[in-house]
């Protein structure tokens, strides 16, 4: 594994081996919080920046904890990471905070961060190890995005509504209504639709794996094969 | 000479599914036919939208696929969704609602789960349950019932040009269902609420009652031909009966309607006869269906009462389709030369 290289991290990260997508890891905010575009933003960035720190603290203590202790270890350094991102929200952006609620603390428990914590920082050096969660971090961000995005478009006709929350009072002119007179379709801003989509995203994924996959074999079986040599001395054991 | 191996189950049945289908939607006649005389053509509208989105649904789905369209086309499964679907949504809904609503039925309730015979939840039940959802506007708009105070007769142009958004037919022609009427007044007498409100009739809503009357009549017709057994209906609605019963004190709102009408209100013949007997999302054993009828009697009575929608068979269903294997793995009947336990 230490040798792994940033060019494999990023496709891991962005794509074969996606958190949301793939991994199926950290599900309980990708669902909760993808209803509109503010929200799925704010999110990630959140846990991009916990993904990242925790990774780096991981990677420089993974010489000193033992293998008994370092669950906790890397949960207690979660939790500070958390709560740092909390604060720092809580004090720049306090009204994103206030719609955040309970999930900026259930952070913690985001199965990703410590999945990546476990599998990768507690292995590698923090170089590799930053680059990882952020990779992780942009993987499970750009879904989070397109989801907050096709949910908020289809669930009430516009998109990037409230932006100001987060980036202040340039965005408040931001919102970009799609439809004109769209009847609000409470369903897709509510859990469900969120699990319908991640599962058409999935599909979609899976679509394009399998496309090219066949592409693959398609040109192999066309490369002129080599000749062989049949082995016709010595035994064989 | 050929010795075929024939084994067991020697009996068969002449009917096949699409004949099955074909029964049920014969029977939907005389409760639309009474729905169509008290609220005029637009359910008839709809159910012309439904039946075409259905079949495109379904047909498309089936090709991706990779099944047999015709033959599962020919089964009727899709046309009696829709069916359903459109008499349970609202007669002067806008086109595209219904549309939706189809499509949702078949593409997820239905083909995402499995499709046909393998779908946990009944399709246009959950279609219906996301559109009152979703559009809760659009979902309570009911035309008022002809011998009322503001109804009025809408032919079959009204209601098409209203499905399609270019007139609006029930401007000025909708009215509180009786169920809601009932939900929104918890402080009057039975008999001023007969008196203030012209769409209550005989003992439950004018129209409502008749409607009733003709699903019932349907349902009576296919318990005749054998359709489905007399369990889960019979003790839905009797359940039913028995809660408003013990609980209705003869005179106040509060105590939540006489047993009369409440069989007689909202879906509940279409209910208990041709959503209850569902076959692929029901329960299996005649025991298992006297549980289900019993509990979605129980829940429809709750949510229609205390809860905050006005009627509830879709929700009850849906959570006792939840609850079917369950009830089935305990109502398992006995295999013949074995003892009690399992």
């Amino acid at each position: 594994m230490a040798d792994t290289s940033y060019k494999d991290i990023t496709i891991l990260g962005l794509w074969k081996n996606n958190p949301a997508l793939v991994q199926l890891l950290g599900l309980c905010p990708l669902l909760a919080m993808t209803g509109s575009v503010v929200n799925a933003i704010g999110m990630s960035v959140a846990t991009t920046f916990v993904l990242v720190t925790s990774n780096i603290d991981v990677s420089l203590i993974r010489n000193v904890v033992s293998d008994a202790v370092r669950l906790p270890a890397f949960v207690m350094i979660i939790a500070a990471a958390v709560t740092a991102i909390q604060l720092l929200m809580q004090a720049f952006t306090y009204d994103l905070y206030t719609v955040l609620g309970v999930f900026l603390p259930l952070i913690t428990t985001n199965c990703v961060i410590l999945g990546r914590a476990d599998a990768f920082a507690c292995k590698n050096n923090v170089f590799a190890s930053a680059y990882d969660g952020l990779m992780m971090g942009l993987g499970f961000s750009i879904v989070m995005f397109l989801l907050g995005f096709f949910r908020e478009l289809f669930g009430t006709g516009t998109v990037f509504a409230d932006m100001h929350l987060l980036f202040g009072p340039i965005a408040q002119n931001w919102t970009w209504e799609v439809f004109k007179d769209y009847p609000q379709f409470l369903y897709i801003i509510l859990p469900p639709g969120a699990f319908i989509f991640t599962g058409f995203m999935i599909a979609i994924k899976n679509i394009i794996d399998n496309h090219f996959e066949e592409i693959q074999k398609a040109q192999k079986a066309q490369e002129p094969k080599e000749d062989r040599r049949v082995r016709i001395t010595g035994t064989i054991s | 000479m050929a010795l075929l191996k024939v084994t067991s189950p020697h009996a068969h049945g002449p009917r096949s599914t699409g004949g099955v289908m074909q029964q049920v939607i014969l029977a939907t006649i005389p409760g639309v036919a009474a729905l169509t005389y008290f609220f005029g053509f637009g359910i008839l509208i709809n159910m012309l939208w439904a039946i075409i989105t259905a079949l495109a649904c379904e047909a498309a789905v089936l090709k991706l696929r990779k099944r047999p369209i015709g033959f599962y086309l020919k089964d009727y499964s899709a046309v009696v969704t829709a069916v359903l679907l459109a008499i349970a949504l609202p007669p002067y809904a806008p086109w595209w609602l219904i549309v939706l609503a189809v499509a949702f039925a078949i593409l997820i309730a239905k083909h995402l789960y499995g499709g046909m015979g393998y779908n946990p939840f009944n399709p246009a039940m959950v279609a219906y349950v996301v559109m009152l959802v979703s559009l809760p506007v659009q979902m309570t708009q009911w035309a008022a019932p002809i011998s009322t105070d503001v109804g009025s007769f809408i032919g079959p142009v009204d209601a098409l040009l209203n499905s399609l958004g270019l007139i609006n037919a029930i401007d000025g022609h909708t009215m509180a269902t009786p169920l809601d009427v009932l939900k929104q007044n918890n402080t009057l007498m039975m008999d001023q609420l007969w008196q203030e409100n012209t769409q209550f009739g005989l003992f439950a809503g004018k129209g409502w009652e008749i409607a009733n009357l003709g699903f019932l009549i349907g349902g009576l017709y296919l318990l005749w031909r054998k359709i489905f057994t007399w369990h889960a209906p019979v003790s839905m609605l009797a359940t039913l009966a028995l809660l408003t019963l013990i609980t209705y004190d003869g005179g106040s709102s509060n105590s939540g309607g006489s047993p009369l009408f409440h069989l007689f209100s909202g879906a509940t013949m279409l209910g208990a006869f041709f959503i209850v007997t569902d076959p692929v999302t029901s329960t299996v054993s005649n025991r298992g269906r006297i549980v289900y009828g019993v509990c979605i009697g129980i829940l429809v009575y709750i949510i229609r009462v205390w809860g905050s929608y006005p009627d509830a068979i879709a929700f009850a269903v849906l959570l006792m389709n939840f609850a079917a294997p369950f009830i089935d793995h305990y109502t398992k009947p006995t295999t013949y030369g074995y003892g009690k336990q399992s």
